[in-house]
């Protein structure tokens, strides 16, 4: 029978050929924690013995959540990553360089056919580029940078075909909000996602990231995609390792396969507070918001700074409005500023903070007050995520964070096209 | 193991920033301080509401979210013996199994908040004394059962070197 991507990726690092259902130990090509998950890592890894890392090459940490520092707290668990990277000899990035789901695909060394595991769960971003990455606890972690490897269960997997091509104003994160909620916050647990199709072959690769950023808010596992020139073109501006495509076979054994015709859809909003809680745009429109954020590992890129930008450009932000853009790497940063993206962004009123993880995770960069609505680009609405569990916040392509952003209610981005 | 408190029943899709939210997670590593916030969003109190050996309920999804192992561990240093739900999300599931919080799936729409439980891990049934029903439970992979009876993944790897599941 014939083997799905990740059937494929677990059966090359296992040294066996499995199925969904096994159970294996496999290879880690890349281990990667954040400052949210590293010091409980680091304690697990004391704990259990530990004395190297396996591989100081595939191992990396990053400092993206709460960076810089905003209390003696994290100051103190940032100090301890340091120290405990550059005793054991691996790679740090430091407040500044960017989110950990933008610096790892940037550094080259994740690419199809790759075995990725992050301490962080949107790790599942690099399934993009064809990996099977996913998201772990610290325990799981320190013993992964100990060994080298990681026990699984193989999953299952959902296939997506997507058919048609997404209209004008319409992007890959309407597509993906529209997907998790057909399918809801647990329609893909203990799963792999497929996403394939025409659509998803049409997006940018700067967009399939975006797409399988959010396969975990459906509980899945993984959200593979494909490898095609697009991937590759783009794993060349970061790295000379020639990767392998590894293809889903076509009579592979699926859970589930669903279609959708995507050549009409509109604009999608998640309203609070959960991810799944998807409505067309157009149901809300008019909704007042003080607070806009564009960044995170979901929208940060490039693309999603130039779309914003687009819209912003000439313009100027509601006066009740804050919008705060969070590039995801220093890379992005200069590449927007070197395209005048940034200097549209911030003459039309935005506020820019460090390249990382910005306002997501309710730790510093803009927490909202109690009774304000929240529109942002990010991948998590839960009620306290943003550190206020007074607050609303709706979730949308960058597109529509901006047009809101100008007009200070929930806007449609078509308007300004 | 056997354990044997009262329930304390939430709703599906609690996910690990209700269960500690990320304004305190990210400030420190004493767990007995995350366990004074545990699901300080859905109730303010929950915290002085637990006796020791108490039980969390939930319904689907439970722990859905962020990869946070401050989430179990959190609630096993509120005091809480075990969690009840219908089903997990799957990296919750494993950091609970790793640290040593059991993880039970069942269903637990005959449980609600304030029912004695006597929780039977080894005999795969949970009693209601309140209610007088026997509720079936779902096994455990045995991977995850040696995991836990080794006393988590930090305690596997102590005994072992590394992993050993032959």
């Amino acid at each position: 029978m014939g083997q799905t991507i990740i059937e494929k990726i677990l059966s090359s690092h296992s040294g066996k050929s499995v199925q969904a259902g096994e159970i294996v130990v496999a290879q880690v090509d890349y281990i990667m924690g954040q400052d949210g998950t590293a010091p409980l890592a680091i304690q697990a890894f004391n704990e259990m013995g530990g004395k190297a890392v396996f591989d100081r090459e595939k191992v990396a940490f990053v400092i993206d959540h709460s960076a810089p520092s905003p209390n003696e707290g994290v100051s103190a668990l940032h100090k301890l990553m340091r120290e405990f990277a550059k005793e054991k000899g691996f790679r740090l990035y430091d407040v500044g360089e960017g989110v950990c789901h933008q610096l790892i695909p940037e550094s080259g060394r994740v690419g199809p056919g790759s075995l990725v595991i992050g301490a962080d769960s949107h790790t599942c971003t690099y399934g993009a580029l064809n990996a099977f990455s996913t998201g772990v606890g610290s325990t799981d972690l320190a013993g992964a940078i100990i060994s080298g490897r990681m026990w699984f269960k193989v999953p299952e997997t959902i296939k997506f075909v997507c058919h048609g091509v997404l209209p004008a104003g319409v992007y890959a994160k309407d597509l993906i909000l529209y997907l998790i909620g057909a399918v809801t916050a647990d329609g893909a647990t203990y799963m792999a996602a497929e996403y394939t199709g025409e659509a998803i072959r049409a997006l940018s690769q700067e967009s399939r990231f975006t797409v399988a950023n959010m396969a975990i808010e459906m509980g899945a596992k993984a959200g593979l995609m494909e490898a095609d020139e697009k991937t590759f073109a783009w794993l060349r501006r970061f790295t000379d390792h020639k990767f392998a495509p590894v293809p889903a076979d076509p009579d592979a054994a699926y859970a589930r396969v669903l279609e959708y015709d995507v050549s009409a859809l509109e604009p999608q909003v998640a309203l609070p507070h959960q991810v799944d809680n998807v409505a067309p745009l157009g149901k809300v429109a008019g909704t007042p918001v003080q607070e806009a954020v564009i960044g995170t590992c979901t929208n940060g890129r490039l693309e999603d700074l130039r779309i914003a930008a687009g819209i912003l450009r000439g313009r100027k932000v509601h006066p009740e409005v804050r919008l705060i853009v969070a590039p995801a790497s220093r890379r992005v940063f200069l590449e927007a500023i070197e395209e005048g993206a940034i200097r549209d962004l911030v003459e039309a009123g935005a506020a820019v903070v460090t390249p990382g993880c910005g306002p997501c995770v309710g730790t510093h960069n803009g927490v909202p007050s109690d009774g304000e609505n929240v529109i942002s680009t990010a991948n998590r609405n839960f009620k306290g995520r943003m550190g206020n569990s007074k607050a609303q916040i709706f979730l949308a392509s960058p597109a529509a964070v901006a047009a809101s952003a100008l007009t200070g209610r929930i806007t449609d981005p078509r308007e300004y096209f | 193991m056997q354990f044997h408190g009262k329930a304390h029943k939430f709703s599906d899709n609690v996910n690990t920033d209700y269960i500690i939210s990320g304004k305190y997670k990210f400030k420190t590593l004493d767990m007995k301080e995350l366990a004074r916030h545990v699901m300080e969003d859905l109730d303010p109190d929950f915290y002085r509401k637990i006796t020791a050996g108490d039980f969390i309920v939930g319904g689907t999804n439970f722990g859905c979210g962020s990869s946070r192992e401050q989430a179990p561990l959190a609630i096993k240093h509120a005091g809480i013996s075990a969690v009840l739900a219908k089903s997990f999300a799957r990296i919750f599931y494993r950091n609970a199994i790793n640290t040593g919080l059991p993880v039970v799936e069942c269903d637990t729409g005959e449980i609600e908040s304030g029912d004695e439980l006597l929780v039977d891990l080894a005999g795969g049934v949970i009693t209601n004394k309140t209610r007088g029903v026997a509720i079936p439970v779902k096994p455990l992979p045995a991977v995850m059962i040696k995991v836990l009876n080794d006393g988590g993944l930090a305690a596997h790897f102590r005994k072992y070197g590394g992993f050993n599941f032959d």
